[in-house]
């Protein structure tokens, strides 16, 4: 098995082993959300045209919330070291670190989409939109997220800082994938803004591992 | 390879003093001339718009903070750039002292933006494309700024903070034009446009003066700041120096 699959093998692993730990996120994910009722009130049509974005951007807090646990422990016992001085080129590894993440916190949040969706009510026909949207967008956010916690491993306080670093770069994803939701709720293509959509996380495929793995290097000095 | 080696010239602590002595009282003087009459011409010789009335004239600081706000991030990644690539020390400073500048000039387009918005749109703030960017340009440089903030040694806190820069000049197009996509209300650009600014030349002047006397100011904070830096670090040096013996 290459060095790539088994970092993500470790890392899968490893969250396995965290247990219920590793589904904080997914539960942040719905409470949030849930909160959105009790400070709009129960009214099915206001709950649905904001229900894209309340769902949206649960999920752009609840991925925040679990991008400190990309590097961190990994810094703190000391593995990052040795990723760091492995022979593979270091952005490959960290691309493997950001898959790994994505399917351990973005996937959870993708299953629990329709959930949330139904409590938002959101008519069927956005849940198919919505979902995709999520499936192609939050690539990104995990990937731009992987270049802030990278600049952020090791630092005493850097949860807040990263949330600073990394919330103004998320606004695209966002705008996209709940343009894409909305138009296909009052029936018109939503599949521009889904195109922009996967083009943002090809073009963070591209450029943030590299990003990533820099700052990493320089945090590990 | 001879621009390279005149490039490290400059990365001499003190033939960047003794220049930046030099261009000072000048940028200073033109600071000084092109504000006045850039702020004379603007605010009083200049015509009222036959729909904003005198409000239009708002316009000869919002639009040059607005340019400076963008060229200065440039300017900061650019920098960065450098400062990341040959290692220039001169460059890290510049691009941290280069932050807070834009911050302010960002900040002075939301503020006359929101004094322009008042009378023109009937309220102070509007999720507008263009306005929301320049937000979110304001909140990238915070985020710069905390970034330098959050390190102890400058010489690790320079190439962090440069990694972000970079990211963030290569978002700052995409983020523009997405919020662009998503909501404008903002009159296009009328100056920097295809086929020739669609202003007045009796708006165009003043509004040129202006942003030259606003790159003339950021030129003197700019050397000011570096200045100061280069101090602080050195008076650093001294102290710890002292401590030691």
């Amino acid at each position: 098995m290459s060095p790539f699959l088994q970092t993500i093998r470790r890392d899968l692993i490893l969250a396995r082993r965290q247990g219920a730990s590793a589904f904080l996120a997914v539960g942040f994910f719905v409470v949030a959300a849930s909160l959105f009722p009790f400070a709009v009130g129960p009214d099915p049509d206001v709950l649905a045209s904001i229900g894209a974005g309340v769902i949206w951007v649960s999920a752009l807090l609840a991925t925040l919330l679990s991008l400190d646990r990309l590097f961190q422990a990994d810094f703190e016992d000391g593995s990052l070291d040795l990723l760091v001085l492995a022979p593979q080129p270091l952005f490959l590894l960290v691309l493997a670190k950001t898959i790994a993440h994505w399917l351990t916190t973005a996937l959870p949040l993708i299953i629990a989409a329709p959930l949330l969706a139904m409590f938002m009510a959101i008519p069927p026909e956005g849940f198919a939109p919505l979902l995709l949207a999520m499936l192609i967008g939050t690539p990104a956010l995990s990937l731009i997220g992987a270049v802030g916690a990278a600049l952020t491993v090791g630092m005493r306080r850097g949860g807040v800082l990263l949330s600073l670093l990394v919330l103004p770069l998320y606004i695209p994803v966002l705008i996209f994938s709940v343009a894409s939701i909305s138009a296909a709720l009052i029936g018109q293509d939503g599949s521009p803004a889904m195109m922009l959509l996967g083009a943002l996380s090809l073009f963070s495929l591209v450029l943030a591992p590299p990003a990533a793995a820099a700052a990493l290097r320089l945090s590990l000095e | 390879m001879k621009a390279m080696s005149r490039l490290h010239q400059f990365a001499n602590p003190m033939r960047f003093a003794r220049l930046s002595q030099a261009i000072l009282p000048w940028a200073i003087g033109l600071t000084v001339v092109l504000m006045a009459v850039g702020l004379y011409w603007g605010l009083v010789v200049s015509p009222v718009d036959y729909q904003q009335g005198d409000t239009v004239r708002i316009m000869y600081v919002h639009v040059p903070a607005a340019w400076m706000a963008m060229f200065t991030y440039v300017f900061m990644a650019a920098a960065s750039a450098a400062g990341l690539i040959w290692r220039h020390p001169l460059a890290d400073i510049a691009a941290k002292s280069a932050a807070p500048i834009g911050a302010g000039f960002t900040f002075l387009a939301l503020v006359t933006g929101a004094l322009w918005g008042q009378p023109m749109w009937g309220t102070w703030w509007v999720w507008d494309g263009r306005l929301t960017s320049v937000l979110i340009l304001f909140f990238l440089y915070l985020g710069y700024m905390a970034l330098w903030q959050a390190y102890d040694e400058p010489a690790k806190a320079s190439r962090a903070a440069a990694i972000l820069a970079l990211v963030g000049v290569v978002n700052v197009p995409i983020i523009h034009y997405s919020v662009e996509w998503w909501n404008t209300l903002h009159q296009p650009a009328s100056v920097l446009k295809i086929g020739g600014p669609s202003i007045d030349p009796s708006m165009l002047w003043p509004l040129l003066i202006m942003a030259l006397a606003f790159n003339a100011y950021f030129v003197v904070v700019l050397l000011w700041r570096m200045r100061s830096e280069i101090l602080a670090r050195r008076i650093h040096i001294v102290l710890m120096q002292r401590a030691a013996s």
